[in-house]
């Protein structure tokens, strides 16, 4: 059994490896076909005008404008391997160092966010699905609809306006106040920073899920052991409990798991508008000034953590659907 | 003796589905058109929506104008239509590229057999793992920005869900009876696809389409917003929205509420044209 | 006296079922599929009813036991024991009184162990000897309970079928097709079962397409045809063909391989092309105009029949005739 769960994992994770590396590739060739001068962007329109030509020299084998593609691939996949993702040009910092930091920011946004909608959500598509065309349910699906529909960065602002401009609760921007010291901000400072985007993402996430789950319930409720079940004299709450949980919580938890693209996406918006320092944001301000290694970086990061969701998402199908892990105990 | 009305009833079956396929008509018809009219009525506004006047700077909404004025007295009424006219324009090109990619990638990878069904599902999985406002991003900056490439950056990332449903119902069409008889007949593969297959994914096709619009508009007003999108001096909704920032603490709430209202909006009526043509189409998968 | 006089357990009477459903574009139509279907079990009896694959007969069960989807329109006196019963009434007596047997393991939760879904997810020591009981009882050995519906053979699943039906002590056992996929010693041991139950003063309604296994088991067999019991009769009646009354009923019998094999030339009428007035006229060789109009429901030899050949009009046959026969 056990070397039927190594095999089932190493086959997983040997996937995931390749097609990161394949994403890797992607993302190379896309940023090196980009227009943007990463030495231009490096030293500035005034620094180009007055360097030597040697200096020129010096950076370009740095950047390796001569080299071909895919002998700067290698080097850079051999450096990444070894924790090395360059130097960051707005940053001046290695990219690994600044990425560090940024992805436990983005961490705990996105972790709170994803908590909270993934139980919230459940919660509601439940009840929106037990209650099928009952007003609960329209109100639940009116709502899930209307902010599946509804642009993340909008909706951020609004909350920005409304909390901070208005109600004067939360500050407008920044993670860390300005003029101090990031070590002396205190745990209180970081969560009021924390609290506006990760309720804006929680209240958008909550949709998608509340959706995905209502539709399964009903689903579910159409089976043939439901039918059985209301056959054998369960009422809708004893099914619910006896055979719907456990069928509907399997691929909602699968979805939670794979839903870290969606989330990713949403952060990256709301990082933006509430200037929070995740890697959304860091992404976001190496693509407009031209920062190669760091949205280099910061891409590869975030596909492991889409395909480690997956890769969870799958793992765990197999822990807990009875059919999956019979079947390996009895090969 | 059979007296029908003595016979107890024992469950009267739930009659609401006829108005409700008459009112997914109706309202169809009501918001395409209602689409149609913001979209014409943007065009138009194009001119207005870039005039300034430093007599009307800063205006709240009235009834002059209605979502107010900007710090360089536009009308902002003008400047939302234009930005879904845009939004709209860049979507329709944008998905409608999209589901063509998906088309011919979902069909190729059910009939031309295991290998190119391999490689395809292999690299819709592969676009599918970088988040998807990241391979904008990149897609964007790879193109230098601009209008060219938030276009592209749009069409080039929606196909791989489409791409996937699409091949799913190529899959289940291959066994259907009357595609087997026609192979076993012996009409070539392009035949089969053309005469058989094509014809039954259409609507399909169709509704997927007019799906992808919502999300193309989503995404371009998303990263025009975050600076890779719609050159500044174009009244994107993404622009206006990302210029209301700046406006925000001053308390001029206006731009920042009214155009994004108006883009919900429009979304909403798009994925409803889409939900209800799939409805029509396909009742019964639909769910209400 | 007492002990021979056999109650009545089930007796439904002019059934009929109704779906809304619409076609292409925007008519609703209103399907019958089941109409003026009358039938009766009473105790220490199998009644059987039979009819052809895809004919509707699933979805009397389901009536009985008030699990038709919601677009269904259902009018009929169902009684139980006597009591007339409503859909409140059913609600209360399904997986009591009335327990349905399903007729494969795609009805069990395939995330759940079987043993406890045969307690019906109850937990206690009383419940848990009942099962362990029943199991005993139909041959499961140690540790079936241990394991998932996917795991359990053909045979296997039949029995905890039966099992988990029989947990409530019901009065009343709904089999619907309990044999496809299973071989013939095990049909016949599936059968066996249901012998055993009825023989303790219980009714048992098999819903089956196999009519020659239903004459080896039932009591009475309740023939169906295109959404109605065109003839209930006595097994014994399809000893020799002149006693089977319906037309129908004795084109299936000489369909019969010992009877010359002789299939039924057509099809069964789809739901919506359904003919007025006796549904397997355009079929029947002795068709004749007054087919097409009511026909009651007699009591001839024993056994029922909707015939126009047996009603009023017909002296030869006339009810009259038959319920001197009976008597």
């Amino acid at each position: 059994m056990g070397l039927q769960i190594g095999k089932f994992i190493a086959v997983n994770v040997l996937k995931a490896v390749l097609l990161i590396i394949a994403i890797s590739i992607i993302c190379f060739i896309l940023v090196s076909a980009s227009p943007v001068d990463p030495i231009r962007a490096y030293v500035g329109e005034v620094g180009m005008a007055n360097m030597s030509q040697e200096a020129l020299q010096q950076l370009n084998d740095y950047f390796g404008v001569n080299t071909p593609f895919w002998e700067r691939y290698f080097n850079w996949f051999k450096d990444f391997i070894r924790g090395d993702m360059g130097q960051s040009l707005i940053y001046r910092q290695p990219v690994a160092d600044v990425i560090g930091v940024k992805f436990m920011n983005s961490m705990a946004l996105m972790l709170t966010a994803w908590v909270i909608s993934g139980i919230l959500g459940f919660i509601l598509g439940i009840i929106a699905g037990m209650m099928r065309g009952k007003w609960i349910d329209k109100l639940i699906k009116g709502y899930s609809l209307l902010l599946a529909s509804t642009p993340s960065f909008w909706l951020a602002l609004i909350m920005l306006m409304i909390f901070a401009v208005w109600l004067g609760w939360f500050p407008i921007g920044l993670s860390v106040p300005i003029g101090i010291d990031a070590a002396e901000v205190s745990i209180f400072d970081t969560l009021r920073h924390l609290i506006l985007p990760a309720l804006t993402l929680s209240v958008i996430g909550v949709a998608n899920i509340a959706l995905h789950t209502r539709e399964k319930v009903i689903d579910v409720m159409e089976e043939d052991y439901v039918l059985y079940a209301r056959a054998c004299g369960e009422s809708n709450t004893q099914i619910l409990k006896h055979h719907g949980l456990r069928n509907i919580l399997l691929p909602a938890i699968t979805l939670q798991f794979a839903s870290f693209s969606e989330i990713f996406g949403g952060s990256v918006l709301v990082e933006q508008v509430f200037s929070y320092p995740g890697l959304g944001n860091a992404a976001v301000t190496a693509g407009l000034n031209g920062d190669v290694p760091m949205l280099l970086g910061v891409a590869v990061i975030s596909a492991a953590l889409v395909f480690t969701g997956n890769f969870i998402a799958n793992i765990l199908y197999g822990v807990i659907d009875p059919r999956i892990r019979r079947s390996m105990l009895h090969e | 003796m059979n007296d029908v009305r003595t016979i107890p009833v024992l469950q009267t079956a739930k009659k609401s589905r006829f108005s409700l396929r008459k009112k997914t008509i109706l309202s169809l018809c009501f918001t395409a058109s209602f689409l149609i009219i913001i979209t014409i009525v943007g065009v138009l506004c194009s001119d207005t929506a870039v005039t300034t006047d430093f007599t009307q700077k800063n205006f709240a909404p009235s009834i002059e104008h209605l979502f107010g004025t900007d710090w360089l007295g536009r009308d902002m009424l003008a400047r939302t239509l234009r930005g879904l006219s845009i939004s709209i324009f860049i979507g329709l090109g944008a998905s409608t590229v999209s589901a063509v990619i998906a088309l011919i990638l979902g069909t190729m990878a059910a009939t031309l057999g295991n290998k190119v069904d391999t490689v395809i599902t292999w690299l819709v999985d592969l676009l599918m793992g970088i988040p998807h406002l990241l391979l904008l991003i990149l897609i964007s900056f790879a193109l230098g920005k601009g209008t060219f490439g938030v276009i592209v950056a749009v069409a080039l990332s929606h196909w791989p869900g489409l791409t996937r449903v699409l091949r799913g119902e190529i899959l289940q069409i291959k066994e259907e009876d009357y595609v087997k008889i026609a192979q076993k007949m012996g009409q070539s593969r392009c035949k089969i696809a053309i005469k058989h297959i094509f014809p039954h994914i259409f609507p399909q096709f169709i509704v997927g389409l007019i799906l992808l619009f919502p999300h193309a508009i989503l995404h371009e007003a998303s990263i025009t917003f975050l600076g890779f999108g719609l050159p500044p001096e174009q009244p994107g909704i993404g622009n206006i929205l990302s210029e209301s920032m700046s406006y925000l603490s001053m308390g001029m709430w206006w731009l920042a509420v009214f155009p994004g209202i108006a883009l919900l909006i429009t979304v909403i009526l798009f994925d409803s044209v889409g939900s209800n043509l799939r409805k029509l189409i396909d009742p019964f998968s639909a769910q209400d | 006296m007492e002990a021979n006089k056999r109650k009545e357990i089930l007796n439904i009477e002019d059934l009929f079922i109704s779906f809304n459903q619409y076609e292409k574009g925007l008519h609703r139509v209103d399907i019958n599929v089941i109409t003026n279907l009358s039938v009766n079990v009473m105790e220490r009896e199998i009644v059987a009813i039979v009819g052809s694959s895809g004919s509707g007969k699933s979805l009397l069960a389901h009536a009985v036991l008030g699990l038709l989807p919601k677009n269904a329109n259902v009018r009929g006196r169902i009684s139980f024991r006597g009591e007339l019963l409503t859909a409140k009434r059913i609600g209360e007596l399904r997986g009591k009184e009335i327990c349905l047997v399903p007729q494969s393991v795609g009805y069990l939760d395939p995330l759940m162990k079987v043993g406890i879904q045969v307690r019906h997810s109850r937990d206690d020591e009383e419940t848990k000897k009942r099962q362990q009981q029943l199991f005993d009882d139909y041959a499961l050995k140690e540790g079936t309970a241990e394991l998932y519906p996917f795991e359990l053979s053909g045979g296997m699943a039949r029995r905890v079928l039966l099992a988990s039906a029989l947990m409530e002590n019901p009065k009343l056992i709904i089999a619907d097709e309990p044999t496809p996929g299973l071989d013939l010693p095990l049909a016949k041991k599936a059968m066996a079962d249901f012998r055993d139950f009825a023989d303790k003063g219980n009714g048992v309604l098999l819903i089956t397409h196999d009519i020659e296994l239903a004459l080896e088991v039932a009591d009475r067999i309740a023939v169906f045809y295109a959404g109605t019991t065109v003839e209930e009769a006595l097994v014994s009646d399809f000893d020799r063909e002149e006693t089977l009354r319906h037309p129908y009923t004795k084109a299936l019998w000489r369909a019969f391989p010992q009877h010359g094999f002789r299939s039924l030339d057509g099809v069964q009428p789809y739901v919506k092309e359904m003919p007025s007035g006796c549904p397997f006229a355009p079929r029947c060789e002795s068709v004749e105009p007054a087919c097409s109009g009511e026909i009651p429901l007699r009591t001839v030899a024993g056994g029922t029949v909707r015939c126009v050949r047996f009603s009023d009009n017909k002296g030869e046959h006339g009810e009259k005739g038959a319920e001197e026969n009976e008597a």
